[in-house]
Order: structure tokens, then sequence, then C-alpha cells
């Protein structure tokens, strides 16, 4: 049996279904992104595992156990970083340490703390309020506290969705350099595919809401470590980037229900606001080019 | 086919304490009606001063700008500009943001026809159920729509895209891209869009102007992109020169956007195949 295993998880909050019919099975030290559209339901998908949310059908499991509840075996990575703005960022990450390891001496801890913040190589910011810090660098106290308190699977909610393309690009270095020196398994979630297929070791759809659904997996088997610049002369990758865009959108326009509308646009011409009309009696008349256009879209 | 849009020595200086600043330094476009031509550089190297300044918003210090014949001075209606944020009235729905355009460009039309043609653009967007909501009540993605019927709406004789989709995540950026490329093929606008995303500028542009770093930023090099027309997002991917024109233009961004005056002509793609893409040699614009 997989590490992470959902079978037939659904989730509805009242009506219509957000979730459907999801299976997904995650090996120990693997790193799986799950790439869908913004509302299609990936917060959803993770706030499941993490126990924030209760399933509506369906199991899952982590190493065997039923998740029933969050816990820190499992840890998690928000969008907006989730930091307490009155403590630093020393204090942010102990406050987690302490939390799962209560007994450790304070000594212990502190080294803990500190062997984390320069992980992500923030040690000259230890002592900074979150206020006080980029946003890319709350994400790096952010993932330093999830790593720190030693989660058996790490959950990545669109951790750099809120980051400029350069910090985006540092940060999914970093958290690539961690992953191979610490071997945690992932699960990522995104909604950028060439950040999933850069990162993971396997990609999955997620298709459009409402009733979204995983699609058919992608294994990503460009060697590590990977050259986001190299990466584009790699055959491998242009495939995998063609197919699961491809699949993304068409998963996208089949909600389009085929609904067709009739449409008219008449042909006028706009006024030259510049060069006012001469006053002729009675009211102007719109120049017009030919005839009405009809048209009709599905919509 | 005439120019139809003609930026000659356009030049942007702005005074400082410590003396000018020149931003923009002799630059010059020469846009074909009906074409789309993209500027791509790096964030602030002057690429939005320029389509500032052709929107009528930045003043121009130097040189001129010829649209249709007739010299640009000051904003107007004859330009439609999409911004990067969507910059929608709160107070007023969708439909109302576009009909306060249309009420002024087409004032001597009846009101069934005014109500027409806001109908008609904020439909083929997408919004033919959202567009009596508020701003606050739709997502980025369909303000962003709104923004894009409302340009259209007016019927300009150019098109200004200021980073359009920048605020948007890639897979609705895609979507978008899809939509504004199908109205511009329908409505034959010329189209200047800024960018700094590869992937939008040669899926959607004729031309691809890459512009060096500023200050004095000026022309670097120009990429004619002929992918066949209409363009659909599968069939581009698929073809054999995007991703051999990707990489130019990413080492250009990374590498020659940096130097100040090219000199020397870089090394011309392997063999143009099938003469489906081809890049220009540098066109350097000298100072």
């Amino acid at each position: 049996m997989a590490y992470l295993e959902l079978n037939n998880v659904s989730k509805h909050f009242g009506g219509a279904p957000v979730l459907k019919d999801i299976n997904l099975s995650v090996e120990k030290g693997e790193f799986v992104a799950i790439v869908g559209f913004s509302g299609a339901g990936k917060t959803t998908l993770i706030s499941l595992i993490a126990g924030l949310l209760k399933p509506g059908h369906g199991s899952l499991t982590l190493n065997d156990l039923e998740i029933t509840g969050p816990g820190p075996d499992r840890g998690i990575v928000f969008q907006n970083y989730s930091l307490l703005p009155w403590l630093t960022v020393f204090e942010n990450i102990l406050l987690a340490v302490e939390a799962v390891n209560p007994n450790w001496s304070a000594a212990k801890r502190t080294e803990h703390v500190e062997k984390y913040i320069a992980m992500v190589n923030l040690t000259p910011a230890r002592n900074k309020l979150p206020s006080e810090l980029s946003g890319g660098m709350r994400q790096r106290v952010s993932v330093a506290r999830a790593l720190a308190m030693d989660p058996q699977i790490l959950l990545l909610d669109e951790p750099l969705s809120a980051l400029d393309a350069l910090t985006r690009a540092t940060l999914q270095d970093e958290i690539s350099r961690i992953w191979s020196e610490n071997k945690k398994t992932v699960l990522m979630i995104t909604n950028d595919p060439d950040e999933g297929i850069l990162l993971a070791d396997r990609i999955i759809p997620l298709t459009a809401g409402p009733g979204a659904t995983l699609g058919p997996e992608i294994t990503i088997d460009i060697p590590r470590p990977r050259d986001r610049k190299a990466i584009n002369h790699d055959a491998r990758f242009k495939k995998i980037r063609r197919e699961l865009i491809a699949f993304m959108l068409d998963s996208k326009s089949e909600r389009h229900t085929s609904v067709t509308k009739k449409l008219i646009l008449p042909d006028i011409e706009p006024e030259d606001l510049e060069r006012p009309p001469r006053i002729f009696s009675g009211r102007p008349k719109p120049k017009r080019a030919g005839e009405i256009k009809e048209e009709t879209v599905a919509i | 086919m005439s120019d139809h849009v003609e930026l000659s020595n356009l030049t942007k200086i702005y005074p400082t304490p410590k003396g000018e600043a020149v931003i923009v330094k002799d630059f010059n476009l020469r846009i074909k009606k009906g074409e789309f031509v993209t500027l791509i550089g790096h964030s602030g190297c002057g690429k939005s001063t320029v389509l500032s300044m052709l929107a009528g918003l930045s003043e121009i210090s130097d040189g001129s700008i010829i649209l249709a014949a007739r010299e640009l001075d000051g904003a107007g209606p004859d330009r439609g500009v999409v911004f990067q944020s969507p910059s929608l009235l709160p107070w007023l729905t969708a439909f109302e943001n576009v009909m306060l355009g249309v009420n002024q460009v087409f004032y001597t039309a009846d009101k069934t026809e005014r109500r027409e043609i806001v109908e008609y653009y904020l439909t083929v967007v997408g919004l033919g159920d959202a567009m009596h909501k508020r701003p606050a009540e739709l997502s980025q993605g369909m303000r962003q729509r709104v923004g894009i019927a409302r340009a259209f709406a007016l019927k300009p004789k150019m098109l200004l895209l200021d980073e359009p989709f920048g605020m948007l995540d890639t897979l609705t950026r895609y979507e978008l891209q899809q939509v504004l490329i199908e109205l511009w093929r329908k409505n034959k606008i010329t189209a200047l869009m800024v960018t700094h995303d590869v992937d939008e500028a040669l899926f959607l542009s004729d031309r691809i102007v890459c512009m060096t770093d500023g200050p004095a930023a000026e022309v670097g090099e120009i990429m004619d992109v002929h992918f066949p027309r209409p363009r659909e997002r599968k069939t581009v991917f698929e073809h054999p020169d995007y991703y051999k024109l990707r990489e130019q233009l990413i080492e250009f961004l990374e590498v020659r956007a940096h130097r100040k005056h090219p000199t020397a002509t870089p090394t011309p793609p392997a063999g143009p195949s099938a003469g489906a893409a081809a890049v220009s040699p540098v066109e350097t614009v000298s100072t």
C-alpha cells in the first residue's frame, strides 16, 4: 500500500460536489505535483489531506492510518504564509518545534530551529518580525517552520503563487535543493504547469470544477538536478508541457455547455470626438460601414 | 500596406534634481495596419513608458507619434487600453463599465444599438451570464475580461495592452490569451502589447520587439513570428520552431538585453526550417 492513499474521495459543500472520485497514491520520498485552475478545488483537496476538512465520501490514509484530523505528521505551507505577526522568525519556528517536541531541552530546541533557519538562508533575519520581511522571505519562514516539525509528508498549497517571477524562480530552486537533501515526501499544489514539471517526479492535472477529479498522471523522467534554462532543450520537457497544457485547457472548455446565443453587433463607426460634426438640422446619424452582423456564440 | 503607426525618434526624459534621466531614447518603430506587435524587455526598461506615450497618458519629450496619418496629441478613444489591473469603476456593473465609453463614442447611435454593442462584446469575452455583476463579485480573470471587452467595444484604431495578463495565474492567462486573439482576429485592430512573458509574446504576436535595459532603452532586436493564423495553443506548441524561438527570446532577456550597445550580430538560428520562422539580424538603432 502506498504511503499516502486517497480512495474515491469526494467533497461537497451543500449543492454540487467540489471534488469527485479522487484517487491518489503517493509513495514515500516522492515529489508529486497537482496542477489545476483557480477555483477548481485544489485547496479543498489539500485541506482534506491536512485533516482540516472531512471528506463526504471515501477514505484517506497516511502510512496505513486513517486521517481523522490535523496533526504534526503533515507539515503545511500555505499560499499566504500564515505566520504569527507578533513573533520573530525564530519564535514562529520555535512555536512549532515546541508543540511537536515538548520534552526537548531548550538548548536542543534552539539548535534545531537555527538549523532550519540556516537551511532556508534566513540566519541574518532570524530576529525580524514578518512585517519586516519580503513575501519571498516570509514564505521561506513558512517552509522552515513546516520542515522543522519533521513531518512525514510536506503539503505545499500554491506556495509561490503570491510571489513575483524572479523570487518564484529562486524559491523553486531552493525547494528543489531542500527536497533532494531531505528526501521528504512532498505533495505540491500549483497553478503553474512549468513549476510542476521543474520540481516533481509525477504531475497530475486536476480538471476544472465543479466536480473536479484527477486526470491522467504524467511521470516526469527528466534527470535531476534540473536546470530551468537547459530544460528548454529537453524534448521530454516540451512533450510533457504540451500534453499537460492541452489537457488542462480541454478540460476547461468541456465545461462550457453549448448554449448558443444569437448576438447582434450593429456595424456603426465610432464618432471622432475631437472633430464634432457640423450641426445639421435634426439629430446626427451614425456612420454605417455595412450591414448588421449577426453571430451565434456558444457560452 | 502602409504604416498605420509610426514612432519616430521617440524619447522620454524626466527631469531630476541630479539632472535629466533619459528613460527611452530615439525609439523607432513602424507598425502596419492590423499587425500585432509585442514589446518585450525587463521590468523598468521603459516599455510601459513607450506604451503610455502612445496612449497619450505620458508626455512625449522628443520625437513624434503618428497614428492613422495624424500626429498624436493627448489621450483619446481612438486608442483602446487594457491595463495590468482591470481599472473598473467599482460602483458600476460590468455592463455599465463598458457602456460608459460606448455612450461617449457612439453618441449618435440609438439606445438599442448601444446596448447591443455592449452585450455583444461582453458575451464574446465569456461574460454572458455575469454582465450585470459588479467588479467585486467577479474573479480577477473575469474582471480582466471586462477590461478587454471595454477596449474592443470602442472600435479603436489601435489597441494598447500593458501586461494585460500579468496578474493572472498561468492557466487563466492561457484562456484569456485565446479570448484576446479571437477578438483581435475578428476585428483586425492594430495592437501593441507590452509583456515580459515569453510564451505570451510568441503566441500572440506577428513581430516581437526586444528592448534593451534602461536607462536610455532602445530597440535591441526584432523577431518575426510566422506561426499560421488562426492560432491555437496546441498547434503553436507543436510547431517545430516554437521552442527555438522561445530559447532565443529567453537568451536575449538573460544575456543580450543587458548589453548597452549591441555591436556584433548574434548567430542566427541554425538553418531556419521550412521558412516558417526567421529572426532578422540585429537592428541597432544608432544614437
